[in-house]
């Protein structure tokens, strides 16, 4: 069983509407149609660096709630990000992994461990608060408020589908106007 | 001549920039006179990575938030890190700063004639990325570092400095 990813975005919208987000890939183009915010974080450049980009900004910013949302493909290539952000324990910070099995932006071909891989585990062991692996979208909206409201580093595998096709705008991704956009609404939020 | 780099000298201009963080994977050139003592210190806050391309967007996503950092990582992991550079700092223009030891320059040797095929295309990479360095060779050098990071900062570009060794 899985969640269709746009219900499961529209979910984590509700229960987390105004902060930090980082997400990539899928995950970004399908978030900005559903919670377009100057506090997305789209400019993440290479893939796998999502997770990073999130420590730092989780680092700089300790009184601000950051959640990455990652992709399976992307977490796959950044692994010891795990052990990074658990050694540093970011009590700010919240990831999300949509985990579909496919690299779904480079022509749906498998990942590597499709069947096997278990997100939640790794977490576990290298060293994260929590973590927590969903397919069922009535049950993820239940735990959400619960794992929003405990101390990171949590991590959260989320098994979805493609839902809602939302267009793969990477000009936006990557524009001068989104990383401007962010750095202001950033320092807004932080009073400066 | 110029007296011999120290590794106080390079920590001293670091404060003096105003580094919060210290983003690290240790190298054989830099651990003992800049790791260890900044692991030590009170003045930074280390974040040991796994990989040096993790450093590179925990240093992109510090930038964002005002909050300066170092990264400190052998040419190896440079290399290893290019595309990473290229999004965050030639792409995005974000204000990385490098420390990079180049591990197995001969001794007095300039990164440009090194026997290490390693060492000596660094500086034709970051001349092609039109990433600006500095070469740290000796005292000299390094009372430029914190103006030289403050300016990356101000102006907002990637920054290396480039640390053959220590010592006379």
């Amino acid at each position: 069983m899985t969640m269709k990813r746009d219900q499961a975005l529209k979910v984590l919208s509700q229960h987390y509407p105004d902060g930090i987000v980082v997400p990539v890939y899928q995950s970004a183009f399908d978030w900005m149609g559903i919670r377009p915010h100057p506090l997305n974080y789209l400019c993440t450049g290479a893939m796998g660096q999502g997770s990073s980009h999130a420590l730092g900004l989780a680092l700089a910013c300790p009184a601000e709630p950051v959640v990455v949302l990652d992709g399976d493909g992307s977490l796959l290539m950044n692994l010891g990000s795990l052990v990074t952000i658990a050694e540093q324990k970011p009590q700010n910070l919240w990831h999300f992994v949509c985990q579909n099995g496919i690299y779904e932006v480079n022509g749906e071909f498998p990942i590597p461990g499709q069947k096997t891989v278990d997100f939640a585990a790794m977490a576990l062991a290298a060293g994260y608060n929590e973590a927590h692996t969903f397919s069922d979208l009535s049950e993820f909206s239940r735990l959400l408020p619960r794992i929003l409201a405990t101390p990171g580093p949590v991590l959260v595998a989320l098994h979805v589908e493609a839902g809602e096709p939302f267009p793969r705008d990477y000009e936006a991704i990557h524009s001068p106007q989104s990383r401007a956009a962010f750095k202001a609404a950033l320092a807004g939020r932080r009073g400066r | 001549m110029t007296d011999p780099l120290s590794g106080e000298q390079i920590l001293a201009g670091l404060a003096q920039a105003e580094i919060e963080f210290v983003v690290a994977l240790p190298d054989i050139v830099t651990c003992d006179e800049l790791l260890w003592p900044i692991e030590r210190s009170q003045s930074f806050r280390l974040v040991n990575v796994c990989k040096e391309d993790e450093g590179i967007s925990i240093c992109a996503g510090m930038s964002y938030a005002e909050r300066r950092a170092l990264l400190l990582i052998q040419h190896t992991g440079f290399l290893d890190s290019i595309n990473a550079i290229r999004v965050m700092g030639m792409d995005y223009q974000l204000p990385i700063v490098m420390m990079v030891g180049l591990q197995g320059i001969e001794k007095d040797c300039t990164p440009a004639v090194s026997e290490q095929n390693g060492v000596r295309i660094i500086e034709p990479i970051l001349t092609a990325m039109n990433i600006r360095y500095q070469i740290l060779h000796g005292s000299a050098d390094a009372s430029g570092i914190a103006e030289a990071i403050d300016e990356a900062y101000t102006s907002s570009h990637p920054l290396v400095f480039l640390i053959p060794g220590f010592g006379g």
